[in-house]
């Protein structure tokens, strides 16, 4: 059976992990914010609300940009990970 | 200082290889920086190359190219919850060399792609990240990458949709949502056998088979099967505007795709061995930054050189005219000496002469029109029902087929409304 949610999808991919994180939240601004874009952007479900904040974990960043262009609060500082880290697609 | 390179290219995508490939052949100093492991590392998308362009910079490309399959079936369907609507387009001639397209896994292929590029002469730097412009008054004159300046006579920026380098050197404004689709997909390993049987293809031929209706659920976009040579590549465009507004992710939707009962059978015992995403700019001229600046060229993706048809979402080709453009552009300018916004005026001037600005000037009114929700839910569910309607024998006179289109329509949609969407589509498309 093929995995259907997007954690177990990511588990199938390669990635080269850096110890850096390459995107920050400015968590004064997300508390202010109801739409949470983010949560339904990112493609890799690294965005999550727990109690009420908004967490980001890197790690699964498939570097698409679209967190970054639908936050209209500015709380994404969105960058790339460093050159060679991030993911590292086989098929494409 | 020193200029120990003509140009900089900044990417390893086809806008990157075809602009470095082209230099390089002219005998111009190129270095390509590449922020992947390899070319191809951070490249993915539908994926299919069509028509003959790049057969004019690689003739023959096929017999040594890593493509998939090339494709000779197009198919187009439209779905409901239970339903399907097909169309299909086949031709001997697709099967005949030069070949009208191929599937293609840009991993692979631009991997391929760079060595040509190597091999005409200009030096790949993969793991290399551009992180800014290096600056004389408001001429560019090369990059910093990975805590070293390198100077270069110009630079081409072919870094890309999120293009930071076009933002940096003040051609693009903040990329908005509107003008955005995100396109997620998995890669599906199946047996070659299998997949040849399921598909109905014979030896390398493959099929393009695109889709719209409610697994969208009125949302802009569509979804897509490739046929790879043992995988399939399948996935769902949507604007990224209408997920975030409607409180939807894509991944939800494509597995709403591979659910319908006329997908899910095609892909059973396929293991997935890949899931990705990337953004496509779909807003055509009205969202296209500044080409060029003094010192500075943006090609490709960087430059939203994306045309969108209703059909088809195409940028492949783009990338690759608009990366040759910007070499020749270079290389014309080192003859007369000079890497001004002047002499680089010449590259808008070349692009208009190609298909790039001609084709995105004729359609510059599809992306508007494609917004329209009726697309993807109301016209594909008309469409399904009138055929089911048509082909059901439940034993009662029959109707003439005007008659039943008036009663599918009844109530959901008016003939005005439709006539106007179709004046629409005329103009647009």
């Amino acid at each position: 059976m093929n995995p259907t949610s997007i954690e177990d999808k990511l588990a199938v991919n390669k990635y080269d992990i850096d110890r850096e994180v390459h995107i920050s939240l400015g968590e004064d601004i997300c508390k202010t914010c109801d739409g949470h874009y983010c949560l339904y952007a990112c493609p890799a479900g690294c965005f999550k609300l727990m109690e009420e904040h908004i967490t980001f974990s890197y790690e699964g960043c498939l570097e698409c940009g679209s967190c970054q262009i639908v936050c209209d609060k500015g709380a994404v500082e969105w960058n790339l990970p460093r050159a060679g880290f991030g993911i590292c697609y086989q098929y494409g | 200082m020193k200029q120990e390179f003509d140009a900089i290219v900044v990417g390893a995508g086809p806008a990157g290889c075809a602009c470095g490939y082209t230099l390089a052949k002219a005998g111009l100093e190129t270095l390509v920086v590449e922020r992947g492991k390899f070319a191809g590392a951070k490249n993915m998308w539908g994926g299919v190359f069509y028509g003959p362009t790049l057969n004019e910079l690689f003739p023959h490309f096929w017999q040594e190219a890593p493509v998939e399959r090339h494709i000779v079936r197009h198919r187009f369907s439209l779905l409901t919850h239970d339903a399907c609507l097909s169309a299909e387009f086949t031709t001997k001639k697709f099967g005949q060399p030069p070949y009208n397209g191929f599937a293609v896994l840009r991993s692979k292929f631009d991997r391929w792609f760079a060595t040509k590029v190597e091999q005409a002469g200009a030096i790949i730097a993969p793991g290399l990240q551009a992180d800014d412009l290096l600056w004389d008054g408001n001429q560019v004159t090369g990059i910093k990458a990975g805590g070293d300046e390198l100077p270069a006579s110009v630079v081409i920026a072919c870094d890309g949709v999120n293009s930071a380098l076009a933002g940096k050197a003040g051609l693009r404004d903040k990329l908005l949502p509107q003008d955005m689709k995100q396109g997620v997909k998995e890669v599906i390993q199946l047996p070659r056998e299998l997949l040849e049987q399921r598909f109905n293809l014979v030896g390398d031929e493959g099929i393009a088979w695109e889709f719209i209706g409610s697994f969208t659920g009125g949302l802009p976009g569509g979804a897509f099967i490739y046929t790879n040579k043992e995988s399939l590549s399948v996935g769902i465009v949507v604007q990224l505007n209408a997920l975030v507004e409607n409180k939807v992710r894509a991944n939800d939707l494509l597995e709403e795709f591979k659910q319908h009962s006329a997908v899910v059978d095609l892909l059973a015992q396929g293991k997935l061995v890949e899931y990705s995403a990337h953004l496509i700019p779909v807003s055509g001229i009205a969202m296209m930054p500044g080409l060029y600046t003094d010192g500075f060229l943006v090609a490709g993706d960087a430059a939203a050189l994306i045309l969108g048809t209703g059909l088809t979402l195409e940028g492949a080709n783009f990338a690759v005219v608009s990366g040759v453009a910007a070499a020749d552009t270079v290389i014309r300018a080192k003859q007369v000496g000079g890497f001004s916004r002047k002499s680089l005026s010449y590259y808008p001037e070349l692009l208009k002469q190609s298909f790039v600005l001609k084709d995105l000037q004729t359609f510059r009114k599809a992306p508007h029109f494609l917004e329209n929700s009726r697309i993807y839910s109301l016209y594909p569910e008309l469409a399904c029902d009138l055929a089911e309607k048509l082909f059901t024998n439940d034993g009662r006179p029959r109707k003439k087929t005007w008659e039943l289109l008036g009663q599918t329509m009844g109530g959901r949609v008016s003939f005005w409304q439709v006539a106007r969407d179709l004046m629409q589509a005329k103009g647009a498309v």
